[in-house]
């Protein structure tokens, strides 16, 4: 019983990481077709953001929730101004530039931080679910991505700054047309993104080591997650989530980690095949 | 006193022109060592500080007069912790630099990329971290501890302090899968059983779904052949769950590259592990390795393992070729084969001819505070795995790694 | 001047540098950037002519590679395990192609398709480091890869091994026709099909020409072609590794192609091999990290030249014989790139 619950647990913290680590290419991609192949490395930079953060003694949590989105939120800014905006409606370039952009950041990382793994201690301790002891953190990601998801929901469908989105994605000209500049909507959205991405990078850094290469680790998941997902950003991402980390799960259990992950990576194949513009193209639509 | 002028400068200019043609003879006659370390990416943390161990070794032959009246140079390639360049870089040393001998090589991953293709070329090639055993190479000398001589006390000693029922961790590579099997040998040969096995790909760092499906099993300990910085995460995720303080754990590999150090007291405290060496040993070789290396290097923090065995090995080909009185490969093999051995930072380190690898002393080591604390030693512990089954005595020829069937 | 004429000129050239290349540089190294050059042309072929952006060209590298190296290890002749290698990464090639074209996936999800298919590949083989993990008598090994098969040999003749400046030429010369025979598809009926499924799918469609079928023969010449520069790897470097499968490899060839102009051979060619000598200087310091120059010049061809080095070259060269608003266009052999 306890071992099944734990089980479940697991369950649910694969999809939240996979969630959470999709959610700030989703939006970006979700509304202006930029493919941020970058995305794996800004994840790592937020978790720089805050090994640099607690080392300058700044209280763990205010790192993990607002240096790190911070500091990757500027970032994005800058790296928006520079590239991207030059390269918006040409998908293939923008997806070169922007792994250019991950090659820059890999090494720049190198150059300023070595190449050994270093990390923040988890700042929570353990949590018994009857005779089995887990992470007390794993439930932290859990309940994070839960908030993030439900506001992104919540501000994309009930507030006037999410339906001025919403209509720039379904048509950029009509709302340029309207008086929304599409520009300032496409900036603010990739400086958003970019500040989910560090908010993840933030969450995860307690968990898992930081190398300058772990970017690697984090952007093929996204990508597939997300284009697995579909045009909605929110629903897409949660259904692509659920959909890939159960099955993950499954395997997993079933056999080893490594065949779990190759069953995500298969399932998103077959996904593919049958649903060839993803999940919401064909349910889900038009949710955000 | 006449002092004849031409004679002088006769003798002037036989000088002038002497002392640099004597010079680039020296220098073309220096004794080539190819080094090939990863110092950069994700066995950086295991290879700078063997590469500086190196470095340490060469200027103190250089400093005692060289090898046979030459000095030695290292010429040293960064492998960038990919194996490809191991074998690429290798082929360069053999064709373009033509060294004299080939001393480096850190996860097994690496010697195994380029043992084949030195063999071949019958060069000289020293490996000094510990392994998995059972390399049998007439070309190649392995002087880091095996199985029989690291697992085989590390085992016994965690069954007897803890239980019978051990779960089981390892890299998934050569030395991983190796190194779990015998895990199982010495567990089975001490009473006890592995009640689980799981392998991790080298750039895994999430286990959180390993360290729930340990907790099932419910085992006595817990022991580690992981490797690498991904892996480290683990004993981090570990502490994080609180199982620390409930299951205990043994490592073959946790501290040769300083991880002790890495990880905080909360989560390194009371690993078991066992070592050839430790900064924490009271010996005047120690202490006096400690002292040079702190003279050369400043301070002596990342001092490790594979540091000093790195160091021994050196030494080691070094003791062959002054023996052999050359440089040349079969002479110098044979040379060391036939009794060398060294005084080293642990030690006494002897080659055993038959095989290519050492006896060396061996400790039961505890991590306490970022320490390595010496419980127990074990002296002049040998080969016994890799002895059962190569003989180059009899095998001149061989190049071959056996395989450990259980 | 016209197109004929300066694939011919560009061909010699080519010819002529390979030929004395090995006197000013190391034939050891200028082995790998063949292959390199290789592994480009088949992505050029690909991409650039066939329209179909491939994330996952080094899949088909790696298992020529791995193809070669399990065939030797299994005792078979060079010249079958050649064959070999090449067979598997073709076979797979038609596979994956059939299963996407005639599933009608496009555009970008081609892309992510081809990519987890070089990364599923990528994992498993590196999950294959346990004993039960052979084919045959060649053992999978994981990580660590495969090591110690022998090196190639003339066929037939296991004396006889081809290795160095031989191997040098073998694989230079075997470069220079995959390049001429690429180029002649080119001007046959079905290159011009596959340039006109690359600008139009419909309309080459609606045309009467059978879309699928031509972008799969084109996908698996490519993977035969990539197949080939894995099996000559394999032999050049005495180690096959999963990193051949790595998201690495295949981004590495898609910069090349990149950088080199799209939509042309010669300049994804020359791209490789300079990119692969820059690549070799930058690793040998520690000064900067080679990733952070690389990253940087992809950016600045992206913004700056997103036709490649190639076609800037060729137009410049152009204007330097034309200095006066010449009466022909500068459309040179690098023409015909789609607007991507």
């Amino acid at each position: 019983m306890d071992a099944t619950l734990a089980d479940l647990i697991g369950l649910v913290y694969t999809i939240a990481t996979l969630a959470l680590v999709a959610a700030g290419l989703a939006l970006v991609f979700g509304l202006m077709r930029v493919i941020n192949l970058a995305h794996g490395e800004f994840i790592v930079l937020g978790g720089y953001a805050t090994i640099v953060g607690v080392q300058h003694g700044i209280n763990v949590w205010l790192c993990i929730l607002v240096v790190a989105p911070l500091a990757v939120g500027l970032f994005g800014l800058i790296v928006e101004w520079l590239v991207i905006r030059r390269l918006y409606g040409r998908m293939i370039d923008t997806m070169l530039a922007t792994w250019g952009l991950s090659l820059v950041m890999t090494g720049g990382f190198s150059m300023i931080f070595g190449s050994t793994t270093t990390g923040v201690s988890n700042p929570l301790g353990a949590v018994s679910i009857g005779s089995i002891q887990l992470g007390g953190y794993s439930l932290f990601v859990i309940a994070i991505t839960v908030l993030l998801f439900v506001a992104a929901a919540l501000l994309l469908r009930h507030t006037r700054a999410g339906l001025i989105v919403r209509a720039a994605m379904q048509s950029g000209d009509v709302a340029a047309v309207l008086g929304h500049d599409p520009r300032r909507i496409y900036q603010l959205t990739f400086v958003v993104g970019s500040m989910v991405s560090g908010l993840a990078g933030g969450v995860l850094a307690p968990l898992t080591g930081l190398a300058p290469s772990s970017g690697a680790q984090f952007i093929a998941k996204a990508f597939i997650t997300v284009i697995g997902g579909g045009a909605s950003v929110v629903s897409g991402t949660l259904a692509a989530s659920v959909l890939f980390g159960t099955v993950a799960k499954v395997f997993e259990l079933l056999a080893t980690p490594m065949v779990g992950e190759i069953a995500l990576l298969v399932a998103a194949v077959v996904l593919l095949r049958v649903l060839p513009q993803g999940i919401t193209s064909r349910w889900l639509k038009g949710w955000a | 006193m006449t002092i004849r002028r031409r004679s002088i400068l006769a003798q002037g200019a036989a000088l002038a022109i002497g002392l640099p043609l004597s010079m680039s003879a020296r220098a073309a006659d220096d004794i080539r060592l190819g080094s090939l370390l990863d110092t950069s990416g994700n066995f950086d943390a295991y290879g700078k500080p063997m590469d500086m161990a190196a470095d340490l070794a060469i200027a103190e032959i250089n400093a005692a007069g060289g090898l046979i009246g030459r000095k030695v140079r290292k010429v040293g390639y960064d492998t960038q912790s990919n194996m490809a360049m191991y074998t690429r870089f290798a082929q360069q040393l053999v064709r373009q630099d033509k060294v004299d001998v080939v001393i480096g090589g850190i996860i097994s991953a690496s010697r195994e990329a380029i043992r084949p293709l030195l063999h071949r070329e019958k060069l000289l090639y020293v490996y000094t971290p510990l392994y998995e055993g059972g390399v049998c190479d007439s070309d190649t000398f392995l002087t880091g501890e095996t199985p029989a001589q690291q697992a085989e006390v590390l085992v016994p000693a965690a069954v007897k302090k803890w239980g019978k029922k051990a779960y089981i961790l390892a890299a998934d590579y050569n030395y991983g899968q190796y190194m779990a099997k015998w895990f199982q040998k010495f567990l089975a040969d001490a009473g006890g059983s592995a009640v689980g096995v799981d392998f991790f790909p080298l750039d895994v760092s999430d286990f959180n779904a390993t360290i729930g499906k340990i907790q099932e099993t419910k085992p006595d300990f817990v022991i580690s052949a992981l490797v690498g910085g991904a892996h480290l995460s683990f004993y981090r995720q570990w502490a994080a769950a609180g199982m620390k303080a409930r299951i205990p754990m043994a490592s073959t590999t946790l501290g040769v590259g300083n991880e002790h150090k890495v990880l905080t007291a909360a989560e390194g405290d009371g690993i078991l592990v066992a070592y050839n060496y430790s900064p924490e040993l009271q010996t005047p070789a120690s202490k006096a390795f400690l002292a040079a290396w702190a003279r050369k290097f400043g301070d002596t923090s990342k001092i490790h393992e594979l540091a000093v065995l790195h160091y021994q090995g050196v030494m080691l080909w070094a003791e062959g070729v002054r023996r052999a009185k050359s440089v040349k490969q079969p002479d110098v093999a044979k040379a060391m084969a036939d009794g060398t051995s060294i005084e080293g930072p642990s030690g006494k380190v002897a080659i055993d001819g038959a095989t290519h690898h050492v006896s060396l002393d061996m400790h039961l080591i505890e991590i306490r505070q970022q320490k390595l604390n010496v419980l127990q030693t074990f002296a002049q512990r040998a080969p016994r795995e890799t002895q059962a089954v190569c003989d180059l005595r009899k095998t001149p020829d061989a190049s071959t790694q056996h395989e450990i069937k259980f | 001047m016209g197109k004929a004429r300066v694939f011919g000129w560009g061909f010699g050239a080519a010819a002529a540098a390979l030929l004395l290349a090995p006197f000013l540089f190391s034939d050891y190294t200028l082995t790998l950037l063949c292959v390199q050059a290789l592994l480009a042309l088949s992505l050029a072929f690909v991409w650039g002519v066939g329209g179909i952006l491939c994330f996952g060209q080094a899949a088909f590298y790696g298992l020529g590679a791995y193809g070669y190296a399990v065939c030797s290890l299994n005792g078979a002749d060079a010249g079958v395990c050649v064959l070999g290698g090449v067979a598997a990464a073709t076979l797979f090639a038609v596979a994956l192609g059939a299963m996407m074209f005639y599933g009608r996936i496009g555009d970008v999800y081609l892309g992510v398709v081809t990519l987890v298919a070089t990364l599923i590949l990528y994992k498993y083989m590196n999950s294959t480091a346990g004993s039960e993990y052979a084919i045959g008598s060649a053992r999978l090994g994981g990580f660590n890869g495969i090591p110690g098969f022998t090196p190639l040999y003339v066929p037939g003749r296991p004396d006889w091994p081809i290795t160095g400046t031989a191997l040098y030429a073998l694989v230079a010369l075997s470069l220079l026709g995959c390049w001429a025979l690429c180029r002649w598809l080119m001007q046959r009926p079905f290159g011009r099909v596959l340039a006109g499924t690359r600008e139009n799918e419909l309309r080459a469609e609606l045309l009467g020409y059978d879309v699928r079928w031509v972008r799969l023969l084109a996908f698996a010449l490519g993977g035969a072609l990539a197949g080939l520069a894995g099996v000559f790897y394999a032999v050049w470097a005495e180690l096959v590794t999963p990193e051949l499968f790595s998201l690495g490899t295949s981004a590495d060839a898609i910069i090349w192609v990149l950088v080199g102009g799209l939509g042309g051979l010669a300049g994804p060619i020359a791209g490789a091999m300079a990119l692969g000598a820059l690549k070799g200087l930058l690793g040998a310091q520690q000064m900067v990290s080679s990733l952070f120059v690389f990253g940087a010049l992809l950016i600045g061809v992206v913004l700056f030249l997103p036709r490649g080095l190639a076609p800037m070259l060729v137009a410049g060269v152009a204007r330097l014989r034309a200095p006066r608003g010449a009466a022909h266009t500068t459309h040179t052999a690098a023409s015909g790139e789609a607007e991507r």
